[in-house]
């Protein structure tokens, strides 16, 4: 029964197909994104949380460690 | 270039932390007792508050929204003014936030103990504290948005779009799946109804999962874990990479919880596809959480935070590589149902979730009070505790859930069922029930533990409430904006951005639901599916208060072990006028939905005063108090109307005579008692339930005694 109202939709099998290709060219177009990044740039995003511009919030042992 | 000064507000960041312990605890001393009573029923006192069917939700909207809803919120209110050098926008949005939110779930801690439900899956409160909820969560958007939009820092660190997709995607699927038609102050009916209600729920229930566990603390991940280690993420590539993957993908998955049920197959087919391509970027974040940590294992022998933190993700990658395999059809037939499903989301709890936060409190409470932990031993014990807690709740759950759904498939040489009493199913799997409670009370132990530790740490060091903090203003972004870097541009602007994730999870949404809903207006409903009697819906509403859909499902698949156990399979015709759906998600009974018939009023009506005097040894709690509870019937011409107008067929005028037709067939039932020697009331709740029962599944019958109707 299911099948019968389905295939009274058009183009119903077509939509697992739409989504996968609407997936596809997603995935390429960040792919081709990160590619074309530049790489000091990365390096500096990725240590943006240790960026410490005091040593305020270091606890006790910390200050120690870093002492040594 | 000039300094600007500015603070940062740790009070918040406290209070959220204070409330993610408070909460933490009662729910899972709540989950604990539910699980005592799986295998002790007499737990809940005979008192309706305490029962299964009403805490069973406290405990999950407990730990879902109010443990790990405070804990993300505590993460993000310490991470996202660091991460982009700026106080927070407003202390003020921040206050409302945070009490608004601790009000939402004291409301939620009433009303769900007192039956007060929509009866679907962690989206149960009434509608009420629904748009308290959406104005709530406005408020946390405005405040993360504008603390965004005065940053001094250009770029926008991954942490944060994780932040923003949470956001912006919970808003969409709580909005969506909250729509309901009020009846009185405290009872609604789901807008859509049967299949398509089912489709919305699991597309919410399914993200919820993603985008309230997941994303806020893959969010978090990145931001605590390169701060406990000291040292940055190990792929920045691969974090952008698996964050517009992973909200693409996660929102397509829904389905999966839908397999076998009257959800058209492509709908199905579809979910399985998009779980299994999951986990791809699922993996890419455990991957780059656990690389971040190369060079440093030493240190993860010696630090509790990062023991957490490393188990954690790898119960992220278990739970990812587990997920997609439940979603293949052939599992999902013996998983569905089952306990295994349980132990499936609590590694995901347990481990992900509340070992990520634990790393979290022992890493920011000493900060916060500028001390040491007060005892690392006992962090370490807790550690020890609280992965035995896990083993000792997962374990036991996927040998019950396999070995229940293998009885229930199990023919014998006649070719019938070798266990056609349910309950003997149950009885099998009772000692993996108290195995489970145990592992749950080593969690609990390990968590008041932490809570000793923690609190002794506050006491030992001194709160900071304002820290106050130095950077550059950023004038000017557009100057870093180079050609060929367009995702930098994306992030230096957090409006598009988020429109960008918005459009980015909608795809997914869209194309599930248009075919679904274009069904609607094809489906030939079956002639015989008639809307239910003012009775029988008086009865289905007591079936939601006391949420009987805890533990029975009212879906028969089209298996022939379920077949021939239950009867017809069900049909996504018969569900038409049901508002909400209750198909349900486990079955610690029996299905449902062919219940109608099946044993006389009078078996109901001394089974659900005592289920133990019709089925010797079963682990339902009795329900005495619905022989004593008049029913309310002043209700009844409102919940017609308002059904009326979401598309039940009800004639016009019929709420002014439904009362007398409930009456003449309340006194039919109880004369039939009567008749069979139970002096039964006809005015009481069990009278309007019985009805309900009965009428379950019997439409599509073809010598249907009620079809005269």
């Amino acid at each position: 029964m299911i099948k019968e109202i389905l295939q009274s939709i058009k183009g119903v099998e077509i939509y697992p197909i739409i989504s996968l290709i609407i997936f596809f060219l997603f995935f390429i177009v960040i792919g081709i994104w990160l590619l074309r990044m530049d790489k000091n740039q990365i390096i500096k995003m990725k240590r943006i949380p240790l960026n410490n511009h005091n040593n305020n919030n270091l606890t006790p042992g910390e200050i120690h460690e870093k002492n040594n | 270039m000039e300094l600007e000064r500015f603070s940062y507000d740790n009070k918040i960041v406290r209070n959220f932390a204070f409330a993610t312990l408070l909460w933490g605890i009662v729910g899972m001393v709540v989950g604990l007792l539910i699980a005592l009573q799986l295998f002790t029923p007499e737990l809940n006192f005979s008192i309706p508050f305490l029962t299964f069917g009403r805490i069973r939700p406290l405990h999950t909207n407990a730990v879902i929204f109010a443990f790990v809803g405070n804990a993300i919120f505590m993460g993000v209110y310490y991470s996202l003014p660091r991460l982009l050098k700026t106080e927070m926008c407003s202390k003020l949005l921040s206050n409302i936030h945070f009490w608004g939110w601790q009000l939402i779930i004291v409301s939620a801690a009433i009303t769900l103990p007192l039956g007060i439900t929509t009866s679907k899956e962690y989206a149960e409160l009434e509608w009420p504290i629904d748009i308290a909820i959406t104005l709530v969560w406005v408020v946390f958007g405005i405040n993360m948005i504008g603390t965004i939009i005065k940053r001094r820092e250009s770029h926008i660190y991954v942490a944060i779009w994780f932040y923003i997709a949470t956001w912006v995607t919970v808003a969409v699927l709580h909005i969506v799946n909250s729509f309901e038609i009020p009846v009185t102050f405290l009872k609604s009916y789901s807008l859509y109804a049967g299949v398509q209600d089912a489709l919305v729920q699991w597309w919410y229930g399914h993200n919820a999962v993603a985008f309230f566990l997941t994303t806020p603390y893959l969010g978090l991940m990145y931001y605590y874990l390169p701060k406990a280690a000291n040292r940055p993420v190990y792929s920045y590539r691969l974090s952008i990479l698996h964050f517009w993957t992973l909200i693409f993908l996660y929102i397509w998955a829904g389905p999966h919880h839908l397999l076998y049920s009257a959800l058209p197959d492509w709908a199905q087919s579809l979910g399985t596809v998009f779980s299994v391509m999951l986990i791809a970027p699922s993996w890419g974040g455990m991957v780059n959480g656990l690389l971040t940590l190369r060079g440093a294992w030493d240190r993860v022998r010696q630090d509790p935070v990062l023991k957490f933190m490393v188990v954690a993700i790898t119960a992220y990658g278990m739970a990812t590589f587990e997920g997609p395999t439940l979603s293949l059809k052939n599992v999902n037939a013996i998983a569905h149902f089952t306990d295994w499903v349980i132990a499936h989301v609590h590694v995901g709890a347990l481990g992900w979730n509340g070992f990520l936060t634990f790393g979290i409190l022992y890493w920011l409470v000493p900060k916060l009070w500028k001390t040491d932990l007060y005892s690392k031993k006992m962090a370490n014990v807790h550690f020890w505790i609280g992965f035995l807690g896990i083993v000792f709740y997962a374990l036991p759950m996927w040998f019950s859930g396999i070995t229940q759904a293998l009885m229930w498939k199990q023919f014998n040489e006649f070719g019938t069922l070798q266990y056609p009493n349910f309950l003997e199913t149950v009885l099998q799997i009772v000692p993996m029930y108290i195995i489970r409670a145990f592992g749950g009370t080593l969690y609990v132990i390990g968590f008041i533990l932490m809570m000793y530790n923690l609190i002794k740490t506050m006491k030992k060091g001194s709160f900071v409430s304002e820290e106050v903090s130095e950077a550059p203003a950023l004038h000017n972004f557009k100057d870093q904006f180079r050609k060929g870097n367009r995702h930098r541009w994306l992030e230096g602007k957090p409006i598009y951005f988020t429109i960008a994730s918005l459009f980015v999870i909608l795809i997914g949404g869209i194309v599930e639901f248009v075919p679904t809903f274009l069904i609607k207006s094809n489906i030939p409903t079956i002639a015989s599916v008639k809307p239910y009697t003012p009775l029988e819906l008086q009865g289905r509403d007591i079936y939601i208060r006391e949420a009987c859909n805890s533990c029975h499902s009212q879906l028969v698949r089209p298996f022939r072990s379920e077949t021939e156990r239950y009867g017809e399979y069900s049909k996504a015709g018969e569900y038409v006028y049901d508002h909400p759906f209750l198909w349900g998600s486990k079955r610690t009974g029996p299905d449902l939905h062919r219940i109608g018939g099946k044993y006389p009023n009078s078996w109901h009506y001394l089974h659900m005063e005592n289920p133990r005097s019709m089925s010797p040894g079963s682990l339902m709690p009795p329900y005495p108090w619905l022989l004593e509870n008049d029913l309310n019937t002043s209700t009844t011409a409102a919940k017609i109307s308002a059904l009326r107008k979401i598309g039940v067929p009800y004639p016009e005028g019929y709420e002014q005579v439904a009362n007398a037709e409930l009456v003449k067939q309340a006194d039919q039932i109880a004369l039939d008692l009567q008749k069979n020697g139970i002096p039964a009331e006809p005015q009481k709740e069990i009278i309007a339930l019985i009805a309900y029962l009965q009428r379950l599944g019997t439409d599509i019958k073809s010598n249907n005694k009620l079809s005269g109707r």
